[in-house]
């Protein structure tokens, strides 16, 4: 033998003494220790998600318009299960024997071995029931979530809804899992990730008859779940609620905004639906009734409806005429039952001149007729082309044809189209003639605007000159608000031209005006009435209005759906808002025309005028 | 054509045998791990029970084919063989699939294949054929300087593919070079750095302290036999370590005790070493310095890990090391693991009746942690009875490879005990909490095809060369 051939032996010797040490440290695991045993039987480790209560939302004066109620979900580990009293069971879930069998078998064909959630959102009431009960069905058990719950029946189009998570949104955010809930608009879409906290997860350890036997080490490696932010929204919940009843039996929007800061003091779609609706186990069925409605109660119509702006399109003609140098204050047009240029006609009800302030209080469309085609055949801007395109940059300045960047779900852009557009559709190559797109004059034609950018153009003009973004979130917890919303936006028009036009807003409200029987003693507002033309059925009535004229505190837009003229409901619904949010309440000689708003019933499309 | 008939005569039966015995109860245990009752048959291929027996009849006839072959084939292309793999193990590296973080996968059909398991067997070829070769002298630079070559190659290029464990295997080399004549030293060295190394990441630096000041001591009292000088040497270090504690609670309270100990004895060792030099104790000295090495070699490991580098960091080297990161707190695999195997008591819960492996509770249980199905279900003499398995496996790889006339076969043989060795240390080591969570399979255990057929062709050359052993002298 070798001398090298000796060195088996202290291979060999290692082999065996790893092996000895090996077994020595067996005995000692499975045959002296008891410590182990006695956790095995402990040891079924149940990871428990906890559930964060969702933020609170508060409207402007600390009013709690959102608040979190407890729910239940019920759990089923398949392979845990044993032999249960199905019937017990059932009763005590209240579903059908058949509909807990599938259910049960829908889990096992997911995992055996993972849970899955049985019966969702289980109340509180139901729940106390249950849990005792609970320790006679091996594999069973619950987890806590939390639900909304509205104690003022309102705002549902704001303030939005929450919902199951879709694939989609799992794919995008690892954050959710299947089952979780995620607000799916409003502001719970918008403020998602700072209403929904953060998931903690609790480790239990569980005997042999899933009974909690206590925390898996002390829960150090439990993590707390984080409360979500609480919002502060710009909402004026009492003024909301009036705006809502106005509305009633009617369809449009309204909305109502702080020219000074740009907050969202209300936003009304009507119809709406009360939010308690889309919440625990009733509202899939719910939503379902809502979204076959033909009256398209889920609808925000504040947001994404558009419409035409009508005559109140004319202070912004006004503003850039003036702008542009195509007329002064003084200046005068005839109008001769309306404007008449080769064979075009555009008609109007007056026969006489007028100059801004008449033209404006009286919305003669002959007179703003003159005024655009001044503005895009001035001389200066070589072609009505171009003419066209300084007009638009202007109109698009007054938060027109484009998203404000607003913080709502689903912000429309609305249209002012381009000059490419009439080019392509409508001039065709041919010379450019005003009298083509005259419409657009008097906020008719191809024009969309949305409510919410109509009301944004009152705080524009409340504001002599900017606005800022319309937001509907004044404080996220601790977070400043966006830099976004704290900076002015400008309409490309001096401010001294202002006073102008908001001369002739005040006179809408004095004798002769179009609003005038909508006044308010001892409250100067500025408005202007509108009528949308609406191919489907009777116009719509639409206002604008800002008060009081100096240091305005509200500006509206209004759109009442078939309600014809401007005058007839959307500028007294208007007056009525101006009123409550200013003096809190509705002057007993106003109180006839608030009678006859509730009153009213305005559905019916009609036919078109 | 007589001889070749003689091949099944010459094989090895007790080493198939007890490959067979490990094989089907591996797979007895992958049933037990992973039963599931809708598929209650062994045999229902969509279960991995049902797949592991196809992985076991094809690996029965890759063994068959192996054997066929003639033992100079293995010779002869024992290079070729070699540079095929580890190209393969390069090519997986550009276009290989990622799966549990390792880039080390072939996709192949809806089949994963797992180059580096095959190098294995590559890599011992390689070696045996160099150290075989005439010219080949382990003492000489350039034979030392290749054979790190062959072995290092595919450890950096599998450690590139984020497969630490596997290439940690490659360390069982060693001691097939100690075997060919490498000096005890790397052994011991070797030994003592990963045992430090592990040991300093698992226990705390003072209880590794006090380990190595006993073991130091045991070891100079053995050399010395004096028992004046070891009194003189222990009263020594006792009162100048205490001094150190006297004065660290009279002037520094904050200081930590363990660390006014340490410093105190490191101390004293140093004042030793005048005492040992005027006595002319020289060759002790070594000790002190093997014992002061070791110490600030496992104090650095400590320091530099746990308060030199970020958490991400740590967490990249316990990655790199294989350590498993562990959302559940450093040792919940380990844990889960040994409840696991600790709840089958004596003789366990019995066949398909373990809880604590089904419930997913133990981590990967049919493939790196199925020794834990083995603890639960058959408890102490299922475990006992699975190693005795694996050391009557191994010596008797040993006696094999010694009855050899070649030293091609007998390195080879030699490298085949040796990987298994690693695997069985690392991978039971693991699942019982004397080892940091390695993700390598158990041999012949483990699911797994690749890792299956890795070992069965690992073996069966091994058994194809013993098998024509008197034939030809490499």
């Amino acid at each position: 033998m070798d001398k090298l051939s000796r060195r088996k032996f202290v291979i060999i010797g290692l082999f065996i003494l790893a092996g000895l040490i090996f077994i020595i440290r067996l005995f000692d695991l499975q045959v002296l220790s008891p410590v182990y045993k006695q956790s095995a039987t402990n040891n079924v480790l149940r990871k428990v998600i906890q559930y964060p209560s969702r933020g609170l939302i508060y409207d402007r004066n600390g009013e709690l318009l959102v608040y979190d109620q407890a729910a239940y979900d019920l759990l089923v580990t398949p392979r845990e299960v044993r032999k249960f009293d199905t019937l017990l069971l059932c009763n005590l879930l209240e579903i059908t024997k058949k509909d807990l069998l599938d259910r049960l078998k829908d889990a096992r064909d997911y995992s055996p071995y993972k849970p899955s959630i049985i019966v969702k959102q289980i109340t509180p009431e139901r729940y106390a029931v249950l849990q005792e009960q609970l320790h006679k069905f091996h594999g069973f058990y619950t987890q806590t979530r939390t639900l909304r719950d509205y104690p003022k029946k309102m705002a549902s189009h704001v303030l939005g809804y929450i919902g199951e998570v879709s694939n989609e949104m799992i794919e995008k955010d690892p954050y959710y899992q299947m089952g979780d809930y995620a607000g799916i608009s409003g502001i719970e879409y918008t403020y998602e990730k700072d209403l929904r906290g953060e998931k903690g997860v609790e480790y239990f350890l569980v005997d042999v008859h899933s009974r909690i036997k206590g925390s898996y080490r002390e829960g150090r490696n439990d993590v707390a779940a984080k409360t979500g932010k609480n919002l502060i929204c710009t909402i004026d919940s009492e003024l909301q609620e009036y705006i809502e009843l106005l509305m009633q039996n009617k369809r449009g929007a309204v909305v109502a905004l702080e020219p000074s800061t740009g907050e969202v003091l209300a936003m009304v779609s009507s119809p709406g639906y009360d939010p308690n609706l889309l919440v625990g186990r009733p509202r899939g069925q719910n939503f379902q009734l809502l979204q076959s409605d033909s009256l398209q109660p889920l609808f925000n119509r504040a947001i994404t409806a558009i419409y035409p702006p009508g005559s109140t399109f004319k202070m912004a003609q006004a503003l850039i005429a003036l702008q542009e140098g195509v007329i002064t204050p003084e200046t005068e047009f005839h109008c001769d039952y309306g404007y008449h240029i080769g064979n075009y006609t555009m008609a109007c009800h007056h026969n006489q001149d007028f100059n801004l302030n008449g033209a404006i209080s009286h919305s003669c469309n002959a007179y703003f007729s003159y005024v655009f085609k001044g503005i895009l055949e001035k001389p200066e801007f070589g072609s009505v082309k171009n003419g066209y395109d300084i007009w638009r940059e202007y109109i698009t300045s007054f938060g027109f044809g484009r998203k404000l960047g607003t913080d709502f779900y689903n912000e429309q852009s609305g249209s002012v189209p381009t000059s490419e557009y009439y080019e392509d559709n409508v001039f065709k190559g041919t010379r450019w003639r005003v009298p083509t797109i005259n419409s657009l004059a008097i906020g008719q034609g191809e024009l969309e605007i949305t409510p919410i950018q109509m009301a944004n153009y009152a705080a524009v003009l409340a504001n002599r000159g900017f606005y800022y973004i319309p937001h509907i979130i004044k404080n996220v917890g601790d977070r400043e608000l966006d830099e976004r919303f704290r900076e002015k936006n400008y309409a490309i028009i001096n401010e001294e031209h202002f006073e102008k036009v908001i001369n002739g807003m005040e006179k809408v409200f004095e004798e002769g005006g179009t609003a005038y029987w909508t006044r308010i003693n001892g409250i100067t507002m500025c408005g202007k009435t509108g009528t949308a033309q609406n191919p489907h059925g009777k116009n719509h009535s639409v206002f604008v209005v800002f008060a009081p004229r100096e240091n305005p505190k509200i500006a509206i837009s209004a759109y009442v759906e078939f309600g014809g003229e401007g005058s007839s409901y959307a500028a007294p619904i208007s007056s009525l808002i101006v009123e409550k949010y200013l003096t809190d309440t509705i002057s007993y000689r106003r109180k006839w025309i608030e009678e006859r708003m509730l009153d009213v019933v305005l559905l019916d499309p009609g036919t078109p005028d | 054509m007589a001889r070749r008939n003689n091949i099944w005569a010459n094989l090895d039966w007790v080493t198939i045998s007890l490959y067979l015995v490990l094989v089907l109860l591996g797979w007895i245990n992958i049933y037990a791990a992973v039963y599931n009752e809708q598929f209650e048959s062994i045999f229902d291929i969509s279960q991995r029970y049902g797949k592991q027996l196809i992985w076991i009849i094809a690996a029965i006839i890759i063994a068959f084919t192996t054997i066929i072959l003639e033992a100079k084939f293995y010779v002869f292309f024992a290079y070729p063989i070699y540079i095929i793999f580890v190209f393969l193990l390069l090519i997986v590296l550009i276009i290989g699939t990622e799966i549990h973080g390792a880039k080390s996968w072939f996709v192949i059909a809806g089949f994963n294949i797992q180059p580096s398991e095959f190098t294995k067997f590559a890599t011992a070829l390689a070696l045996a054929r160099i150290i075989s070769s005439h010219n080949f002298k382990i003492q000489k630079l350039k034979s030392m300087l290749s054979i790190a070559a062959i072995i290092g190659i595919p450890a950096v290029l599998i450690f590139l593919q984020n497969d630490t464990g596997s290439a940690l295997v490659y360390v069982a080399f060693i001691l097939v070079l100690y075997r060919e004549g490498l000096s005890g030293v790397f052994l011991f060295f070797a030994i003592l750095a990963v045992v430090l190394f592990i040991l300093s990441l698992i226990i705390s630096t003072f209880t590794i302290f006090i380990i190595l000041a006993v073991l130091s001591l045991i070891i100079f009292y053995f050399l010395n036999q004096r028992i004046k000088d070891f009194g003189f040497v222990l009263i020594f270090l006792i009162v100048i370590t205490s001094s150190f504690w006297a004065l660290k609670i009279l002037f520094l309270p904050q200081l930590n005790f363990s660390v006014a100990i340490m410093i105190g004895t490191a101390f004293s060792t140093i004042l030793l070493l005048f005492w040992i030099i005027r006595k002319r104790l020289k060759k002790y000295l070594i000790l002190i310095f093997i014992f002061l090495g070791a110490l600030t070699f496992s104090l650095s490991v400590d320091y530099v890990f746990e308060n030199i580098l970020e958490p991400y960091q740590q967490n990249r080297i316990n990655g790199l090391l294989g350590i498993v990161s562990d959302p559940l707190g450093a040792d919940y695999n380990v844990n889960q693991s040994k409840i696991a195997i600790g709840s089958g008591g004596f003789s366990g819960k019995g066949f398909l009746n373990g809880t604590q492996t089904k419930f997913n509770f133990v981590p990967e249980q049919s493939t790196d942690f199925i020794f834990c199905t083995v603890g639960e279900e058959w408890g102490f003499i299922g475990t006992t009875v699975v190693v005795i398995l694996f050391l009557l496996l191994l010596a008797r790889l040993l006696i094999v490879a010694e009855r050899q006339r070649s030293v091609f076969s007998r390195v080879y043989g030699y490298s085949v005990a040796s990987i298994l060795f690693l695997h069985f240390i690392i991978n039971i080591g693991m699942t019982i909490g004397l080892m940091p969570v390695i993700g390598i399979p158990l041999p012949f255990f483990s699911y797994g095809g690749s890792s299956l057929w890795s070992f069965t062709i690992l073996l069966s050359i091994f058994l194809r060369l013993d098998a024509s052993r008197l034939e030809l002298l490499y």
